[in-house]
């Protein structure tokens, strides 16, 4: 074997706890623990994290940005289902 | 090589990449691209990132020689946060659909570019100062610029690095203070260091917009947000009034205060001695990649024994499963 090339590993970082994780970027590993202490010693050397998660780069399905106006549009064609839509009596204080 | 599209692709999708980039938005991986503009950041952002690799080894020269534990400590941590740095833009990188494994082997076999700076050699303790803040100070300039750059996951990763840069530099101005401070022969190993590196660090911007051969694309694009010449020019009157604070000169006769633009107008910079260094020939071209060559092969043993283990392993799991 001249090189290696490990699998990639997305990573995922919660800043404080009470907050989501969040993506961070990735680590090559050649398994899942190798993938935590990678992700812990490239991003969190500064106590960036409380916790952390690695999910294999395969592993993750993502909706097509050329598809992103369709796929999305039951969300933006129903404005009833935001607050605003409503009508409250003027005086009442709404919560 | 000033061609922006390739004539397969599609006109109205180029014009619509193009209005995006115009409107502030940031491009994402699965982003239609021009082809182009994939290769222009491919190529920039992996240079970044080699040069973050191969900008440990001046450092990594002096550890075992720090005056004491405490800058010791310092200068490990830097060394490391550089390998976090090449790292980040390594996966920055490979969002663009390439293999780190890739780009490595073109760092290895000489083919990639890196920053000319770390050709030059790390004679003293100075040299480990002034690197700090001089060229880490450059490196701030360049990089806050690009944490506003088009591509979301290299503006992702330069605005990580800019956080750990900032420490880089104070640890580096404090050392030239100290030694700005200290003993006659301090001070004139500091001015030596000062004066080995002040061009070089200018030099780190890139040739001058009219030569410089990218630029006007990348600006385009939103890659760059500012020019080489400006950034210098930023660097320069920055850097000016610390090098006073520390009793220091800089090895420039005509460096000079215009108050009417406020801006620190300096001399003509030498760029045959770029050219010669961005070809190979500088000072420490050829050691540094047998360094980096040297670290690769050794480290292989790692690479093929964790392999090794996490085959075993998912072995015994299929075999309980």
């Amino acid at each position: 074997m001249s090189d290696s090339q490990w699998p990639l590993w997305e990573v995922f970082t919660q800043g404080e706890k009470g907050v989501p994780h969040e993506h961070a970027g990735s680590v090559h590993a050649a398994d899942a623990e190798q993938a935590l202490q990678n992700a812990r010693d490239v991003y969190a050397r500064r106590g960036e994290a409380v916790s952390l998660w690695v999910v294999p780069s395969t592993a993750i399905v993502a909706s097509a940005p050329s598809d992103a106006g369709p796929f999305f549009d039951p969300g933006n064609d129903k404005p009833y289902r935001h607050p605003q839509f409503y009508v409250a009596p003027r005086g009442v204080r709404m919560f | 090589m000033t061609q922006t599209t390739t004539p397969q692709e599609d006109p109205a999708q180029v014009a619509a990449f193009e209005a995006r980039i115009a409107a502030g938005e940031s491009i994402e991986p699965k982003d239609w691209m021009p082809e182009r503009y994939r290769k222009q950041l491919t190529r920039m952002m992996s240079q970044h990132a080699h040069s973050e690799i191969v900008g440990m080894l001046p450092e990594g020269n002096w550890i075992t020689r720090a005056p004491s534990l405490r800058r010791k400590m310092s200068l490990i941590a830097k060394v490391q946060d550089e390998a976090g740095h090449g790292l980040y833009i390594y996966c920055g990188t490979e969002t663009l659909g390439v293999d780190r494994h890739e780009l490595v082997g073109q760092l290895l076999d000489g083919t990639a570019k890196y920053s000319s700076i770390f050709n030059y050699p790390t004679l003293s303790w100075a040299d480990m100062g002034v690197i700090g803040w001089l060229v880490d100070g450059a490196a701030i300039v360049n990089q806050t610029v690009l944490a506003k750059a088009s591509y979301g996951p290299y503006a992702r990763a330069m605005i990580r690095i800019c956080k750990e840069e900032n420490f880089h530099k104070r640890q580096g101005y404090e050392i030239c203070t100290v030694l700005a401070n200290g003993t006659p022969a301090q001070k004139a190993m500091l001015q030596d260091a000062v004066n080995r590196f002040w061009w070089p660090s200018l030099m780190m911007f890139g040739p001058s917009d009219t030569d410089s051969p990218n630029s006007a694309e990348l600006l385009k694009w939103r890659v760059k947000r500012k020019t080489n010449d400006e950034l210098r020019q930023r660097f320069v009157n920055l850097t000016v009034p610390q090098a006073i604070a520390l009793g220091i000169t800089l090895p420039d006769p005509d460096l000079k205060h215009n108050p009417e633009t406020g801006d620190w107008e300096f001399g003509e910079i030498d760029w045959s001695e770029f050219f010669e260094v961005i070809k190979g020939n500088g000072p420490c071209n050829r050691e540094r990649l047998e360094a980096r060559r040297k670290a690769h092969a050794e480290g292989e043993w790692v690479r093929a024994a964790a392999s090794a283990y996490a085959a075993k392993h998912s072995a015994r799991g299929a075999q309980v499963a």
